[in-house]
């Protein structure tokens, strides 16, 4: 199973955090420090995985966000690695060729992205279309929510004038 | 797309990535909490759309690194919420903050049971997805049967059942009584008739899970499993967007062959062949191509399926064809497939016959072991240690001795530890050994432990014809300008011993001998200099007729060190002085070192165990223990070693072997045990080596067997265990045993003691029959099993085990069977769940009959108090409070304890930290105090945190002052008394001393019964 995903960015900044095993704040401070270290500082042209603790990280970088998950040491690494291709494949989609801004002032929408995608840590749903109408439902019905609420307040407004 | 923004968030986002450094964005994260803080306190005017802005902050300023733990409150209060937006921002926010230990997740255990049961399709979808990612035990217990409900449901539409599918497999990993396997089973197969790939998907790793637990159950899903495969491999009615780069769905291919891998085997004709035509389908069609993703995605299938192929150990041909494949794979510029090549390569060790195919790659193997990727080096390292065997160890070894200087640091005492073990198993010759060891040590000297040096100390004392070349290759690098301060030691002890076998050598009179050595003496520590003084009094006793200059010098060296502040330092100069004295005398004093008695390695040993660990937790071991649990009876094959008893040997080696004799047993369960304690604590300084530190540095060979000298090092102790271990012997030994004809081999008490501390092991052994058992221990919950080794050619009938258990545990033994076949291993679960803090121990009755002999014997469990156990760290905040709340009794106890067996306060910890009591340092101030704690678990208590304290008296020994605070009138006074009982006696202490020492300098153990200070009674008693 995936024990956690980070979205971490060259600089070391936390652009996304999911821990799907029970990690203390304290043991998450120190699993991002430890792994920041670890595979910020891979050079290029080298394999995605990295070999941590007991566990593999499988890892790759996207422009300047590098994207990991933590697995345990049998499970199969170039499957995680093409989950990780789909999520961003998905984002891509999601945003229109995304990029790292994207997902700093949109984050939540990484985390809803995510949750359609795995749940305990296993793949939920390998097909890009069904998470993105998923997705666009969710959307939509926040909007109409907000539509609803902007329309009781005006009329509320109107009515108090 | 729509991009329903927030204006505030995405304001307050611009501010924090246009500050200018941390403090900056210290100040603005302050400000911004504080207007949370505040907003969130006069909760009246905060509109729903303002209450989900600010949460979001937080989640973002937690990311950040900040603590935001005030506002976890009001995430999960937005769980309630009675709108989508809101509610949404509730669920996502909490799965991300909170883990499945927060006590908020309670509060909110009925909000989500109405929002799963409830008709709103997106509802259930959110409540499904948080109790999936963060769902602790007490939502398996409460929810599992509406999940259950959900994901069979013919009315919910699939994006609610793949989410209920994985919802259920959290709750099954967290408590896995909430799947009902009876009912459940023919469920689970129907599930994976689904149409819809998504729900499959998820099903099939909920299958995963219940398979690894509990294959026979699931058989039904097995054909099934294998018509999905089928399905996907032939491309058959795929819809188009479930295929990746053109594969269809490679996620729930490997998934599919992963499931497989739990089965033992495929009993139908039919469902194997279908089953090897799809896998050769995938062996043979899997081509690389240009674009990367397609080539990961058919690749991770690929790899599963070789997996697959293995795990069903496939006829020879498709086997060859597999390692082929790998050879290929090996070779390749991209590093993640070389990586995968060598990882699987290394599994591949494991089944037979493929060695030789291995053996053809060694070359490229060697390659990779100098790649730039250190994951890649790893796995080559891996692999070369695995395939090496008598006849390539030469190569292999003089690679990683040459890969040694350049390796990172990381890698190095790795790499040299591996080269020591390879070097010592599959010696060609022993001076080649010798060789390889002693430049292990010029090159990697740090990373050298003293195991290392102590072994070939050993081999070079025990086998004579090695002296003279190993004398002679030491003083070589004595002579070099830099010497490694652990190769001063091993050069100091064997030309101390044997450089007058070099006598006509050029270079080698005992003056000059005596310079080399002495030369290196300002460059090392106090734990070497001990060594060195030996080294000199040996060499002075060789130069016969005396050297009178060499005397002088020698002795004014004595001389110099006798006000030494070293006490062993100081001893060891003062008595070589007195004895140098002797003249003719100092021949028989100071006569050779006796050969060491056969031992097993301990780096061999070492590395045993350390893959016994490992091995737990590999997939294709526990696929192989599967295989056999099935089997339930497996035959005995001879261990690889040929190691002579022809005892059952489990296909794991969980359950130890030990050997015939008592003795060696002994020394296995020592090691085994104080294996354990080096893992728990740094305290620890490497026991096993103390128990070879004993025998080498023993300043003196006095005259006579070397067993008199040992015996008397026991002495002290042996008066002190001998009516603890009397006492416990007759405790479970009652008297119609007696009768029995048959003699148990080795101290069934100290089986026992040994198992108190570990989780495997033999627990008792006869001629007949051998009971191992290994134990899991999850909070109030245990499950051992116990291995029943019938070790002879003909049956052993009637078979019977009782549990007679203690008032607070509740324990289940499965099924027994009434005879055990020869040679046979048969397994039987026992399940045990704590009820509440007792000492009480259960009692398994056990018996048997070998031809006319019935044998009966009431054996203890080792499911002690201190299984429920569980180290926790805690620091001084946590620490105080909770200590002054719990104030006097029955809550918080103390107690004077004496007649304590005189232990050193860091053997002590020790001894705590082996039975699960983490010692806090630095809570108490002062040095002699010692202040541990750990958790309880049982069903009346719950999770508990237990505190102690215990005060000693650096001037006694034999007593100290213990407290004990726990939050449970009835814990506080068992566990107390558990740590007295542990503190009186130790029962396993004939080995004790030696198994757990102190971490004092090494050279001051051999001595311990003579009192430092007084070395002329040490004299008189010797001479």
């Amino acid at each position: 199973m995936i024990h956690f995903v980070l979205l971490i960015s060259r600089q070391g900044k936390v652009r996304l955090t999911k821990w799907y095993s029970p990690y203390s704040q304290k043991e998450r401070t120190k699993v991002i420090r430890e792994l920041s270290g670890v595979i910020l500082t891979r050079g290029p042209k080298l394999c995605n995985f990295v070999e941590w603790r007991g566990f593999k990280v499988v890892y790759k970088r996207y422009a300047s966000l590098y994207f990991c998950m933590c697995i345990d040491q049998d499970d199969n690494e170039l499957e995680i690695l093409e989950i990780i291709h789909h999520y961003v494949e998905i984002l891509d989609r999601y945003f229109g060729s995304v990029c790292e801004l994207d997902l700093i002032f949109n984050f939540h929408k990484a985390y809803y992205i995510l949750d359609e995608l795995l749940i305990a840590g296993e793949l939920q749903e390998p097909s890009k279309k069904t998470v993105a109408r998923l997705i666009a439902a969710q959307d939509s019905l926040v909007e109409t929510a907000k539509e609803q609420a902007s329309s009781i307040s005006n009329i509320i407004a109107q009515a108090t004038k | 797309m729509a991009m329903h923004g927030m204006r505030g968030l995405s304001v307050f986002i611009s501010d924090v990535r246009n500050c200018q450094n941390k403090e900056q964005e210290r100040l603005r994260v302050d400000k911004e909490l504080g207007n949370i803080r505040t907003r969130f306190k006069n909760e009246k005017g905060l509109t729903p759309y303002e209450k989900k802005k600010y949460v979001w902050k937080m989640l973002y300023i937690y990311m950040l690194g900040y603590d935001v733990d005030f506002g976890h409150m009001e995430a999960v209060s937005l769980i309630s919420a009675p709108k989508y937006p809101e509610k949404q921002v509730g669920y996502i926010v909490t799965s991300c903050l909170l883990n499945e230990n927060h006590d908020f997740l309670r509060l909110a255990i009925n909000t989500v049971r109405n929002d799963i049961i409830g008709r709103n399709e997106t509802f259930q979808c959110l409540a499904l997805t948080m109790v999936g990612n963060i769902g602790g035990r007490e939502f398996a217990e409460s929810l599992a049967p509406d999940v259950q409900k959900l994901l069979l449901s013919s009315s919910c539409r699939p994006l609610v059942r793949k989410k209920a599918a994985l919802c259920l497999l959290r709750l099954y990993r967290k408590n896995p009584d909430v799947v009902n396997v009876d009912g459940w089973a023919d469920r689970m197969s129907q599930l994976l008739d689904e149409r819809d790939l998504g729900v499959l998907t998820s099903s099939m790793s909920l299958l995963v899970a219940l398979v690894s637990n509990n294959h026979e159950a699931y058989w039904t899903c097995l054909p099934k499993c294998v018509k999905i495969l089928e399905r996907l491999a032939r491309n058959q009615d795929v819809p188009q967007e479930y295929t990746y780069y053109g594969i269809p769905s490679p996620w729930l291919q490997v998934k599919t062959m992963r499931a497989l891998q739990y089965f033992p085997t495929i009993e139908d004709p039919n469902t194997r062949r279908t089953l090897f035509e799809v896998l050769q389908r995938i062996l043979m069609g899997t081509d690389v191509v240009k674009n990367v993703n397609k080539n990961n995605a058919s690749h991770a299938v690929l790899f599963e399926a070789l997996a697959l192929v293995m795990h069903l150990d496939a006829e020879k041909e498709m086997m060859s064809q597999c390692v082929a494949l790998l050879g290929k794979f090996i070779a390749v510029r991209e590093p993640n497939i070389r990586y995968l090549g060598l990882e699987n390569m290394t599994r591949m060790l494991m089944v037979t016959d493929v060695q030789d195919i291995i053996k053809r790659h060694q070359a490229q193997i060697i390659t990779s072991l100098k790649d730039p990727d250190i994951s890649i080096r790893r796995r080559a390292l891996d692999l070369l240690y695995g395939m090496c065997d008598v006849t390539n160890a030469k190569d292999i070894v003089e690679e990683l001795l040459q890969y040694l200087s350049t390796a990172d640091f990381v890698m190095r005492e790795e790499l040299s530890l591996k080269a020591a073990i390879l070097a010592e198993k599959f010696a060609p010759d022993l001076s080649w050994y010798v060789d390889v060891i002693l430049q292990l040590i010029d090159k990697a000297g740090d990373f050298i432990s003293d195991d290392i040096w102590f072994r070939v100390v050993q081999f070079v004392t025990n086998n004579e014809d090695l002296q003279p070349y190993a004398a002679a290759k030491v003083k070589e690098y004595l002579d070099k300008p830099a010497v490694h301060e652990t190769m001063v030691k091993v050069s100091a002890y064997i030309l101390g011993e044997y450089s007058h076998l070099l006598g006509r050598r050029p270079g080698c009179s005992p003056k000059e001998i005596f310079s080399s050595i002495h030369e290196k003496l300002p460059t090392v520590s106090t734990t070497t200099i001990p060594i060195l003084l030996s080294a000199y009094a040996k060499i002075l006793m060789h130069s016969q007729p005396p050297d009178q200059e060499l005397q002088n010098q020698i002795w004014a060296i004595f001389n110099k060190y006798e006000s030494c502040i070293d006490a062993e330092i100081q001893q060891r100069a003062v008595e070589y002085f007195a004895l140098s004295q002797k003249g003719a005398a100092l021949m028989d004093i100071l006569a050779e070192m006796p050969k060491f008695p056969e031992r097993q390695s301990a780096l061999i040993k070492k590395a045993e165990d350390a893959e016994v660990d490992s091995a737990e937790q590999s997939a294709i071991k526990l696929r192989a223990q599967q295989q056999t649990s099935n089997a339930l009876v497996v035959t005995d094959q001879l261990p690889a070693n040929g190691a002579p008893p022809p005892v059952p040997v489990g296909p794991l080696t969980l359950v130890k072997v030990p050997s015939m004799t008592s003795d060696e047993d002994h020394r296995s369960t020592d090691q085994a045990l104080t294996h354990e304690n080096g893992t728990l604590s740094k305290v620890d300084p490497q026991p096993p080596s103390a128990d070879l530190l004993g025998d080498l540095l023993g300043p003196l060979a006095i005259e006579g067997p070397p067993g008199a000298t040992v015996q008397s090092e026991h002495n002290p102790v042996s008066g002190l265990e001998g009516g603890p271990d009397a006492v416990d012997g007759s405790a479970i030994v009652p008297i119609e045993e007696q009768t029995n004809t048959v003699q148990p081999i080795g101290n069934i008490a100290e089986r026992f003691h040994a198992l108190c501390l570990k989780d495997s092991g033999v627990l008792y052994e006869d001629p007949y029959i051998q009971i191992g058992i290994k134990a899991e221990w999850r909070a109030h919950h245990g499950r051992l099993v116990l291995f029943l080794g019938n070790k002879n050619t003909a049956p052993l009938g009637s078979v019977q085990a009782l549990i007679l258990p203690p008032a607070h545990l509740k324990m289940e033994l499965s099924l027994v069977p009434d005879t055990i076949p020869p040679r046979a291993q048969v397994q039987c679960p026992l399940e045990v769940v704590n009820l509440r803090p007792s000492r009480d121990v259960a009692v398994l009755d056990f018996s048997y009959k070998f031809a006319t002999n019935m044998v009966n014997v009431k054996l203890r469990l080792p499911a002690l108090l201190n299984k429920f156990l569980q180290p926790i760290p805690v620091s001084a905040e946590e620490f105080f409070p909770q200590w002054r709340s719990l104030s006097g009794p029955p809550l918080k106890l103390q107690e004077v304890v004496r007649g304590v067996r005189p232990m050193p306060l860091p053997e002590m910890a020790n001894l705590l930290n082996s039975f699960r009591l983490m010692i806090c340092p630095g809570l108490d101030p002062n040095p002699n105090n010692l202040v541990a704690s750990t958790t309880f678990y049982s069903e009346s208590t719950r999770a508990m945190l237990c505190l102690v304290r215990i005060e000693t008296d650096p001037a006694d020994r034999t007593q100290l002052r213990m407290t004990l605070a726990s939050g449970d009138p009835t814990l506080t006074f068992e566990l107390k008394e558990f740590i007295k009982e542990q503190l009186v006696s130790i029962p396993i202490a004939p080995r004790t001393p030696t198994a757990v020492a102190p971490p004092a300098p090494p050279a001051a153990q051999p001595t311990p019964e003579i009192p430092a200070n007084d070395p002329a009674a040490l004299l008189a008693g010797l001479l």
